[in-house]
C-alpha cells in the first residue's frame, strides 16, 4: 500500500497551479494550492479521457481544459458539468523539498 | 396540488434543466418530453472521432437510473404540438396534455435545409444520433463523401471521414471556410490540416444543380467542375425551432425572444439554448442567438433556477469549441466585437487571437492549436472578457505574462463551485 513515489520537486509547480506526472503506465495530476498545500488527483478527466494537467487551478478547483467540467482536487468531487462521476484522490506529502505521492 | 415544471425538447439544454431543478432542491413534478427516442445526450460526439469507432454509442446527460432516482418523468418520442397558455397546459403528439406551473422551451435548432431540387436520399443532414449512424454507414475507404458547407460540423465530419478512409471534398460558396465566427488566420489552420489529410476543400463556388439519383449524388459547381460522391453530407447552418412558441403566440425575434432571465414574452414560460436568442450583458444587451454547447448547458440552469424565481441576469460569456484531426479550437465572446487583435503564440505552434474594441476593451479571444494547447488561455481570457478588462496589448502579445496575472490583484472571478446553494426564494422549492 504505502509506496510513495516523487512525482516532483516542490518548486516545479507554481502555487495555485497543477502539473502532469506519469508512473508505471499511470497518469496523475499534482496540484499547488493558493495556500501551499498539494494534492493529487488521477489524471484524465472522468467525462472524457482528457488530461486535467492542461486545465486551469481556482482556488480548490480544478477545470477540465476540454469542456470545462469542474472537480475539487483536494476532495475529488465532480463540481460542475459536464462531469458527473468524482475523480479519485490521492494522499501526498513533502519531503526534503520533494513531492511523493502514495499511488497505491 | 402543484401542476408543476415541464420542459419541452430533452437536448442538452433540456436535461441539464430538468436535473437542475432537482440539484437546487425542487419538489414537484418534473417532466421532460423529447421527440427523439433516446435519453437526453451529447451532440457534439456525433461530428467528431467518437463517430469512427466502429459502433458508435450515445453519450447520455443522464441515465434511466438517475432520472428516475431524481423523479424526473423522461417522456421520449413523442412531440408537444401545442401550449395552451390560458390554461397552463401542453398537448402532446400522444394526445395527452400536460399541466404545467412554469415551461421550459429548449426545442433547439435543426439544420438549415438547401434550397435546391435535385435532392434525394442520398444528400443528408447532421444533427441528430439517428442521423449520425446513417452518415457513420457509408464512411469507408472507397466511398467519396461530399460535405457541402466549410461550417464547423462538416469539417469535423469531413476529418472522421478521413480518419475512416473516405475520400472528401469540402465545397464552400464564400472565399474561406468558416466565413462566421472564425478569424482567417486560424481558419487557414484548419483549412491547411485538412489539405493535409487529403481534403479536397473547394472554396468561392457555389453550387448549380445538385442531381440525387439515389445511388449518386452530382454536385454541379458554378465553376463548371463536377463533383460526385456516394454521399452529399450538407451543413450549411441551423435554424432555431420556434413553431411551437410561435404559435402559441410568444415573441419571436431570431428565435424565441427572451430576457436577460430567459423568460419569454410569457412570464410562465421561459427558453433556453439553441432555440431562443436573448441579450447578452457582456456586449451591452446585443441580441444573439448562440449554439453551442456550453451555452445550452448552463442556460439549461439558468432557465431552472429562474422557474423557481432566482431573478438571475444571464452573465456567461459565449464559449465555443471545435476537434479536427489533432487541433483543437476554443472561441471565447464573439470576435465581431473587435477592431483589432494581438496575437499571442505558444509552444508547439499554437497561438492565441485577442480582439480588443476600439477602447482597448478585450472582447473576444481564438486559440487554435494541438490537443488542449490553448485552453487555459481561452479560459483566463474568458474571465477577463467578463470583467470587460482592458489588459495592455504588450502583456497579451507576451507568453510570458501569465494571464491569471491579469485577473489579480482583486479576482472577482472565481470558478464557481456547482455544489454551492443558490439563493433562490424561501417556498418555491416545495410548492
Ligand atoms: C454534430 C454536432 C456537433 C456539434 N459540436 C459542437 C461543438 O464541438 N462545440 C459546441 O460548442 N457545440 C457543438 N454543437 C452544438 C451543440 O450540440 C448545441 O448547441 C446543443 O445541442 C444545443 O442544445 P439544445 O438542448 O438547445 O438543443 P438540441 O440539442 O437540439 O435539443 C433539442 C431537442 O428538442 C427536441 N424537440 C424540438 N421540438 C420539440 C417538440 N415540439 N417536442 C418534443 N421535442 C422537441 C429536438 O428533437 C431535440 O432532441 C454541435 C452540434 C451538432 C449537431
Ligand atoms: S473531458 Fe473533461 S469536461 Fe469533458
Amino acid at each position: 500500500m504505502s509506496d510513495w513515489v516523487e512525482a516532483c520537486a516542490a518548486g516545479d509547480i507554481d502555487e495555485e497551479d497543477v502539473m502532469r506526472f506519469d508512473h508505471g503506465g499511470r497518469t496523475f495530476a499534482i496540484y499547488r494550492s493558493p495556500d501551499d498545500e498539494y494534492f493529487a488527483t488521477d489524471g484524465l478527466c472522468t467525462h472524457e479521457k482528457v488530461h486535467l494537467a492542461d486545465g486551469l487551478v481556482m482556488d480548490d478547483i480544478i477545470e477540465c481544459p476540454k469542456h470545462n467540467g469542474r472537480f475539487n482536487y483536494k476532495t475529488g468531487a465532480a463540481r460542475g458539468a459536464p462531469v458527473c462521476v468524482n475523480i479519485k484522490t490521492y494522499p501526498v506529502k513533502v519531503d526534503a523539498g520533494k513531492v511523493l505521492v502514495q499511488i497505491g | 396540488m402543484a401542476r408543476g415544471m415541464v420542459i419541452i425538447g430533452a437536448g442538452e439544454c433540456g436535461g441539464r434543466a430538468a436535473l437542475a431543478l432537482r440539484d437546487l432542491g425542487y419538489d414537484g413534478p418534473v417532466t421532460l418530453v423529447g421527440d427523439e427516442p433516446h435519453l437526453p445526450y451529447e451532440r457534439p460526439p456525433l461530428s467528431k472521432e467518437a463517430m469512427a469507432s466502429d459502433a458508435p454509442a450515445i453519450k447520455a446527460i443522464a441515465s434511466d437510473e438517475v432520472l428516475a432516482e431524481k423523479s424526473i418523468r423522461h417522456i421520449h418520442s413523442v412531440q408537444a404540438v401545442a401550449i395552451d397558455r390560458a390554461a397552463h397546459t401542453v398537448r402532446l403528439s400522444d394526445g395527452s396534455a400536460l399541466p404545467y406551473d412554469k415551461l421550459l422551451l429548449a426545442t433547439g435548432s435543426t439544420p438549415r435545409k438547401l434550397p435546391m431540387p435535385g435532392l434525394g436520399g442520398r444528400c443528408v443532414y447532421l444533427r441528430t444520433f439517428a442521423d449520425a449512424l446513417a452518415i457513420r454507414a457509408h464512411l469507408r475507404a472507397g466511398n467519396r463523401i461530399a460535405v457541402i458547407g466549410g461550417g464547423f460540423i462538416g469539417l469535423e465530419l469531413a476529418a472522421a471521414a478521413r480518419k475512416l478512409g473516405a475520400s472528401v471534398t469540402v465545397i464552400e460558396a464564400q472565399p474561406r471556410i468558416l466565413m462566421r465566427g472564425v478569424p482567417a488566420e486560424i481558419a487557414e489552420i484548419i483549412h491547411k490540416a485538412h489539405v493535409a489529410e487529403g481534403v479536397d476543400v473547394v472554396c468561392g463556388q457555389g453550387i448549380a444543380s445538385i442531381a440525387d439519383d439515389g445511388k449518386e449524388v452530382r454536385v454541379m459547381l458554378a465553376g463548371g467542375r463536377e463533383i460526385s460522391a456516394d454521399l452529399a453530407v450538407i451543413g450549411i447552418g441551423a435554424v432555431p425551432v420556434t413553431g411551437l412558441a410561435a404559435e402559441a403566440g410568444l415573441a419571436i425575434e431570431n428565435g424565441i425572444a427572451v430576457d436577460a432571465e430567459l423568460r419569454s414574452s410569457d412570464p410562465d414560460i421561459f427558453a433556453a439554448g439553441d432555440c431562443c436568442s436573448f441579450p447578452l450583458a457582456v456586449y451591452g444587451g446585443r441580441r444573439v442567438r448562440l449554439e453551442a454547447w456550453r451555452n445550452a448547458q448552463e442556460q439549461g440552469a439558468l432557465g431552472a433556477r429562474n422557474m423557481l424565481g432566482a431573478g438571475e441576469a444571464h452573465a456567461a460569456v459565449p464559449w465555443f469549441w471545435s476537434d479536427q484531426y489533432g487541433l483543437s479550437l476554443q472561441i471565447a465572446g464573439l470576435s465581431d466585437e473587435g477592431r483589432s487583435t494581438v496575437r499571442r503564440d505558444l509552444s508547439d505552434g499554437a497561438f492565441i487571437l485577442f480582439h480588443l474594441a476600439e477602447e482597448g476593451r478585450l472582447v473576444a479571444a481564438s486559440g487554435i492549436g494541438p490537443g488542449n494547447a490553448v485552453a487555459r488561455d481561452i479560459r483566463l481570457a474568458e474571465m477577463l472578457i467578463g470583467k470587460r478588462a482592458k489588459p495592455s496589448v504588450e502583456a497579451l502579445g507576451s507568453p510570458d505574462v501569465k494571464l491569471k496575472a491579469l485577473l489579480a490583484p482583486e479576482r472577482s472571478h472565481r470558478l464557481a463551485d456547482g455544489g454551492a446553494a443558490p439563493h433562490l426564494p424561501a417556498g418555491i422549492l416545495s410548492p
